[in-house]
């Protein structure tokens, strides 16, 4: 393979594992305009998602054939996510309303903890294979370039899923309200918002969005609890670079940090594959000095 | 029958009794004042109307019980609160607040319509109308927060004390603005203030508190008749 090709080769690459970092990324962005929290369980929730997926999956399967049982078991999870993410907002997270944020994020920490054990307990700790329309291997060539099927599967979902986040937030009424209530839930309670109901949707948008990324990962890694501890690293990652209030600004980091770290790993001889995990570290230190509100976020102006 | 009627309000903070007996009636269409010294109970009367501090006597409005409902509920029947302080969303733009304030409605063309007698009303929100709104000056958010509520199109607007923290010729734009807007609207007003001089230019009847209790009612003419109260309140 020419260096050339090596190179758009490391970028396509790049942009399939960044996808997956896209998609967490956009749910934490989104419980994050929806409520002003970061949700350290994001991951979790989305790995039960897709624990899920799998199950309703291979029961529909038998039944009804493979197209549209593995149809039926990602729309089960989306489903059973957003479920689970209005339960969790109103059973768990209500609790912690209008007290310190702090606390609230710690307690999506044990959540996180919680869930993992959970998935452990129920589907165990073995790799288990999640039941899709091809099989993570595909690909096809163009010249000198492999294209994995899945990569660009998960490209594309990505990149619709980013753009109807944004139109429901900046174009919609219920995008309006997350915003209100994210923003000050006392004051939107005033113009009559409600503001229960808007978490909840918040989290279960946020959950259903999140259990796509889990079905996406399980395809290509196969199913075990923890598989989305890392990618949560670097979801946080993109969500600070990229700005906490935009769901672009996150899946364009999300993007670029998979792409610098695998064109770093290869030409750089110092970082190899040991120092990979550091870029987006690096790349947090030099956004937070140089452009605190994240590169795409907005500047917010506190009075004092 | 009166539009809002309070009759023996109490309230508390944790263990601490901040009301212990408001009574305030506020007829459809008229303006209210309370007056009173600082921690006489002022906010904590209007926090009790709207549902955002538990109260306890009666709270009755347009002849039904509203104490103990949610803010929310308390809003959608027609009550807008703009609390002290900043009552507008800061990341949110001029625009959105005002969206937030219509929340309720489904008449696009009539918010349409509402947002531009706003920003006709304040043209420095017109001028701040893609901004944010933490980036506006004081007064501007004073204005942003009473056109939010006033887009909700309440029969009654409460006011907690739009005057704070601005500079004279600042308050007296935003008074002459809300003046203009209880003529043109009919909305009725309940509105707290500590300069008494230009809660006078809204009110026809005032209830001065003290202590947690309503001690006196009477029209802005007869107040500012009363030596006490011009002592207390009038700076004379």
């Amino acid at each position: 393979m020419n260096q050339g090709a090596l190179f758009v080769q490391l970028v396509v690459d790049g942009l399939a594992t960044g996808s997956i970092y896209a998609a967490l990324a956009l749910a934490i962005v989104l419980v994050n305009q929806a409520t002003g929290l970061i949700n350290f369980a994001q991951g979790g929730m989305a790995v039960l998602g897709a624990y899920l997926g799998m199950t309703f999956g291979n029961l529909a399967i038998p039944a009804v054939g493979p197209v549209a049982g593995i149809t039926i078991g990602i729309v089960a999870s989306v489903i059973a996510s957003f479920v689970i993410g209005a339960l969790v907002e109103r059973f768990l997270m209500r609790r912690f309303q209008g007290g310190d944020p702090d606390t609230a994020v710690v307690a999506t920490i044990g959540l996180l903890t919680l869930i993992t054990g959970l998935c452990g307990l129920i589907w165990t700790y073995n790799y288990l294979p999640y039941p899709f329309y091809f099989s993570a291997g595909l690909s096809f060539r163009i010249g000198d370039i492999a294209i994995d099927v899945w990569s660009l599967t998960t490209f594309i979902t990505i990149l619709v899923l980013m753009g109807l986040l944004q139109a429901l937030f900046r174009g919609t009424k219920l995008g309006l309200g997350l915003r209100a209530v994210a923003d000050n839930p006392r004051s939107a309670a005033l113009s009559g918002l409600r503001v229960g109901t808007l978490l909840m949707i918040g989290w279960g948008l946020a959950a259903a969005l999140g259990s796509v990324a889990g079905v996406l990962v399980a395809v290509k890694s196969q199913l075990i609890p923890g598989m989305f501890d890392a990618a949560l690293v670097y979801a946080l990652a993109a969500v600070i670079i990229g700005g906490l209030d935009s769901p672009v600004g996150a899946v364009v980091a999300a993007l670029g940090i998979a792409v610098l770290e695998n064109l770093a790993g290869t030409y750089l001889d110092w970082v190899g594959h040991d120092l990979k995990i550091a870029v987006p570290f690096v790349l947090i230190f030099i956004v937070l000095i140089l452009r605190p509100q994240g590169l795409f976020g907005r500047k917010s102006v506190v009075r004092v | 029958m009166p539009l809002l009627e309070l009759t023996d309000v109490t309230a508390f903070y944790g263990p601490v009794q901040v009301l212990e007996g408001v009574s305030i009636s506020v007829p459809e269409g008229g303006a209210v004042g309370i007056l009173g010294a600082n921690g006489a109970g002022k906010t904590t009367t209007l926090r009790a109307i709207s549902g955002t501090v538990r109260a306890g006597g009666s709270i009755v409005y347009d002849g039904a019980s509203i104490r103990g409902l949610k803010p929310e509920k308390v809003a959608s029947l027609g009550i807008a609160h703009v609390p002290e302080g900043r009552g507008t969303l800061g990341e949110l733009t001029v625009r959105e607040n005002l969206m937030v304030g219509a929340y309720r409605r489904g008449d696009r063309r009539q918010i349409a319509q509402d947002i531009d007698y706003l920003l006709d009303l304040f043209p420095n929100l017109r001028e701040r109308y893609r901004s944010n709104a933490s980036a506006l000056s004081g007064g501007e958010q004073q204005m942003l927060a009473v056109s939010r509520a006033f887009m909700s199109k309440p029969r009654l607007l409460i006011l907690d004390e739009p005057s704070l923290g601005l500079a004279p010729s600042t308050a007296r734009t935003v008074y002459d603005a809300i003046v203009r807007l209880r003529k043109e609207s009919g909305i009725a007003m309940l509105v707290v203030e500590q300069n008494a001089n230009l809660a006078f230019t809204i009110v026809d009847t005032v209830t001065v508190l003290e202590t947690g209790r309503s001690v006196l009612t009477g029209t802005a003419e007869e107040l500012k008749g009363n030596d006490e109260i011009r002592r207390a309140y009038l700076g004379g």
